[in-house]
């Protein structure tokens, strides 16, 4: 089974390209021509998030390495036992929608610590599974098109984190 | 919202560190994290520019009309503003493919791409539009079937159900919390455009 999802995960990136460059030749275009229009674009691209991520990965850099994080997780830690949340998966909670490489380095921490087959161990991997690094995809997809006003994307799209996280405790317990 | 949310960062963390002590971890943290930032920029250069001109040659071809004529229902229900822009759909359709299965890598590019389109017909253009609002949400709610980082990270740490189970029940939950997810979102757009059908009827 999983060595037929690794070849599924595998196999889809080859299989797009190799549709669209058939579809092109099919169709007789000019595609090269097409392909260096494009990739022209895409430094232009790379430019404007160029700027975005400099800041950001500093700011964020500073909050990992400061230890503020186990001191927001001790302050909270009452209101947790209060509903039930597991204190473990807090920083990873914290941490998930501001860093991508971190919370990876931080699941990776509770799978090791707790096993990976214990229900922090699978909560950890569902939560890294339905989740996204909200603030990182949201500043580069606004830098590049250089939009300052968001109006209420960050709650939103933290919002949805949040369900995300609770679900994955919840449907953990339920199903283990 | 960076300019409120990159400074609180900087602020707390930094005060934070010099109230602990802990400037040998701050300063070397800096350092790092620009060059980490450099790193990234450079892998995406790559994959930014590869995947811009796969998506070229993809749109001379109608190839792209066909999957978004395929997604046509679920891209009107959720991007109702665009729903002239054919050149917008084929962009979007591309990146739900990527998205569902999996392609991080592929996603980000085909997205921004998307994201520099619907600009150009964006009328304010130092504010986002509800479809802007909508794809950076999707984006962001992680909708894939095959999780590809957390199974590599599961099987390296050798664990004994990543097998058919493991798999089958991370990806319940993923459906379940994205599902979840959006329709916390669904629900908060169409509040929003409540409350802006509601100011225009009493404009006019």
């Amino acid at each position: 089974m999983l060595k037929t999802i690794n070849y599924i995960s595998n196999l889809a990136m080859p299989l797009i390209i190799l549709i669209i460059i058939l579809y092109g030749v099919k169709e007789k275009n000019k595609i090269f021509d097409n392909f260096l229009e494009g990739a022209k674009e895409g430094l232009e691209i790379v430019l404007s998030i160029f700027p975005t991520l400099i800041g950001l990965f500093v700011a964020i850099g500073a909050l990992r390495s400061s230890g503020i994080i186990d001191i927001i997780t001790n302050l909270l830690l009452p209101i947790l036992n209060l509903i039930k949340f597991p204190p473990e998966i807090m920083p990873l909670a914290i941490l998930r929608p501001i860093s991508g490489s971190s919370s990876i380095a931080v699941a990776t921490d509770i799978m090791k610590n707790y096993g990976v087959d214990s229900q922090l161990g699978m909560i950890a991997s569902t939560i890294m599974g339905s989740t996204e690094t909200v603030l990182y995809t949201i500043a580069i997809y606004t830098g590049c098109v250089k939009i300052k006003k968001t109006r209420f994307v960050l709650a939103v799209a933290l919002l949805a984190d949040f369900v995300g996280i609770i679900v994955s405790i919840i449907a953990c317990r339920i199903f283990l | 919202m960076l300019n409120i949310v990159w400074p609180i960062f900087i602020i707390i963390s930094f005060s934070y560190a010099i109230f602990s002590g802990n400037l040998e971890n701050l300063n070397a943290s800096i350092f790092e994290s620009t060059s980490d930032a450099v790193k990234l920029s450079i892998s995406l250069l790559g994959t930014i520019c590869l995947w811009n001109g796969i998506i070229k040659i993809a749109s001379t071809t109608t190839m792209l009309d066909r999957l978004v004529k395929f997604l046509n229902p679920v891209i009107k229900f959720l991007y109702p503003e665009i729903r002239e822009e054919k050149e917008i759909q084929k962009e979007i359709s591309m990146n739900m493919v990527a998205n569902i299965l999996g392609l991080g890598n592929a996603a980000t590019p085909l997205g921004l791409k998307a994201m520099r389109s619907m600009q150009k017909k964006n009328v304010k253009k130092d504010t986002l539009t509800n479809s802007m609002i909508m794809f950076i949400i999707l984006n962001t709610a992680s909708i894939q079937i095959i999780p590809t980082t957390v199974i590599a990270i599961r099987t390296s740490l050798g664990s004994r159900q990543s097998n058919s189970n493991c798999i089958s029940s991370v990806d319940c939950y993923n459906l379940c919390s994205s599902s979840g997810g959006n329709m916390y979102k669904t629900i908060i757009e169409v509040q929003e455009k409540m409350i802006r059908r509601r100011k225009y009827v009493k404009n006019y």
